[in-house]
């Protein structure tokens, strides 16, 4: 399997993965993006946060890794505010990666020499492998296919050895096998105690790979609780009518 | 003054004999144009670099002022330089007026603002693209730059080589600050303007054509980075 040989993850689950957003404000063009959001996130599990397009869930990602800056609120990991030194172990896999006008390999040194490590070649390659590309290695990145760029995305967004993964419709563009792929990365990374938050529009992949669920809708979090209670049961009618593939607004 | 004919058949036997006139007239330019460029593009990049990738106040003044500098006539080069170098200028005492060194500095004024503006325009491209990944990486500012001119290193290329069809070509700034010497300041665009004024239509001809070909080589070159550059999908 895909992690067989994979570089050891520095050791998950530590404090500094846990999320707080308190009372969170993101105000843009005379609209609220993002209004009065509160969440808490335990240090380590795979969150998955759903909701409608334009619901501002990508905004949300950016926010708590440090890139937007919020209008008001508070956003912590494992109590402390964001900043160089917290951000640097969050990852953050973009809805449209910007790859690099190298091949695919060196895309992938590019963020090891960015984060210091001198032996490039067997991690490169490992993590090349983990996804599947390593055949490709020596081909321009962006004549990747769509799915293939999002592997690439994802190798590396593992490069940097992260405790919080956040991953913004990783498997959008990508055929069913790699999509399999992708969750059995994602839940291994998981596994070894990286905090994943995952954003997707696969409701199958959802329940299979969610811990828990954040439902969001016009910039609210309307529904958050545990994966089983929320598929089986969810509690808010326009979480209802997502899951049913009805139409919310 | 001769018949064209003769002319021609003159010039060509110049170029294919190499003549040493006008091999060391050829060199001359090439020497002077070239290191003009170079130093260019060192200043130019490193200015478009810094304007893509930061915001204080008066960068868009700084921009436009970059772009207005690109339309500078070369005369008007040559004669602030003159100006500068001359025995009663600020650096009349360097004592070059009239030198190689001299040409290059006026040169060098002429393409930086060449090269600074569009790879101001190509790495400001660049640097939306990746902004926010570079950000999510927490990378340092030195290392963005690099990685900007690295990713957009054909277009800046292309930048220079256009700068140096400009440096090449011009001959109101040379001519000027060089003096059109025999044997020392001679290039080939003073060279023809003097040798045309005399008479001396086949050693005129003769370095045109070369000018031309290096024009035509240079536009080549140009095209074939973008085709490469293209087909890599590296543009
Ligand atoms: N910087 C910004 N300025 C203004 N509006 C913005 C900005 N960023 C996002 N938006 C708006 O915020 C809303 C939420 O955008 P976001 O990209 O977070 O949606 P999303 O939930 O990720 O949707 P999708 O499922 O389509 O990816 C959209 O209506 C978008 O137009
Ligand atoms: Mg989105």
């Amino acid at each position: 399997m895909a992690g067989a040989s994979w570089p050891p993850l520095r050791a998950g689950g530590a404090e500094r993965c846990s999320l707080a957003v308190n009372d969170l404000w993101y105000l843009a063009g005379g609209r609220a993006l993002l209004s009065g959001i509160n969440l808490t996130l335990g240090r380590s599990g795979i969150t998955v946060l759903m909701g409608p397009n334009g619901a501002g869930k990508s905004l949300l990602l950016r926010v708590v890794h440090g890139l937007a800056a919020p209008t008001s609120g508070a956003v912590t990991w494992g109590g402390r505010s964001l900043n160089e030194e917290t951000r640097r172990n969050i990852a953050l896999v973009f809805q449209k990666p910007a790859l690099l006008r190298r091949t695919v390999a060196a895309n992938v040194d590019f963020v090891l020499a960015a984060r210091g490590v001198k032996d490039r070649t067997d991690r490169r390659n490992e993590l090349l492998e983990t996804v599947d590309l390593a055949n490709r290695a020596d081909q321009p990145a962006r004549l990747l296919s769509g799915g293939e760029q999002q592997r690439l995305a994802l190798a590396r967004a593992l490069a940097t050895d992260p405790c919080v993964l956040l991953l913004d419709e990783p498997t959008a563009s990508l055929d069913p096998a790699s999509s399999l792929r992708i969750e059995q990365i994602i839940a291994l990374v998981a596994a070894r105690g990286v905090r994943v938050i995952l954003v997707t529009h696969d409701v199958g992949q959802a329940r299979r790979l969610a811990d828990d669920v954040v439902f969001m809708s016009h910039g609210q979090v309307v529904e958050m609780g545990f994966a089983d209670s929320f598929f089986s049961a969810p509690q808010s009618e326009r979480a209802r009518a997502f899951l049913d593939g009805r139409f919310v607004l | 003054m001769q018949d064209l004919g003769g002319a021609i058949q003159l010039a060509l036997s110049l170029i294919v004999s190499a003549d040493r006139n006008l091999a060391e007239i050829v060199s001359l330019s090439l020497l002077v144009s070239l290191t003009a460029t170079a130093l260019s593009c060192i200043i130019g990049v490193t200015l478009g670099a810094v304007l893509a990738t930061t915001r204080f106040a008066g960068r868009g003044a700084v921009i436009a002022v970059v772009n207005a500098l690109m339309g500078l006539p070369p005369v008007v080069i040559g004669l602030i330089v003159y100006l500068a170098l001359s025995r009663s200028g600020p650096l009349g005492f360097l004592g070059l007026l009239y030198t190689p060194t001299a040409m290059i500095i006026a040169q060098t004024i002429l393409v930086t603002p060449i090269v600074a503006a569009l790879s101001r325009q190509i790495l400001e491209d660049l640097h939306v693209e990746y902004d926010e990944y570079f950000r999510s990486l927490c990378l340092p500012h030195r290392n963005v730059v690099a990685a900007l001119i690295w990713d957009g290193r054909f277009s800046v290329l292309t930048a220079g080589l256009a700068g140096f069809g400009r440096a090449v070509a011009e001959v109101g700034a040379v001519i000027i600050v060089g003096g059109n010497i025999d044997h020392l300041t001679r290039v080939m665009t003073t060279a023809i303007a003097l040798e045309t004024s005399k008479g001396d239509l086949a050693l005129a001809l003769a370095l045109g054509t070369i000018l031309m070909a290096i024009a035509l080589f240079v536009n080549g070159l140009v095209y074939y980075i973008r085709c490469t550059a293209l087909r890599s999908a590296y543009a």
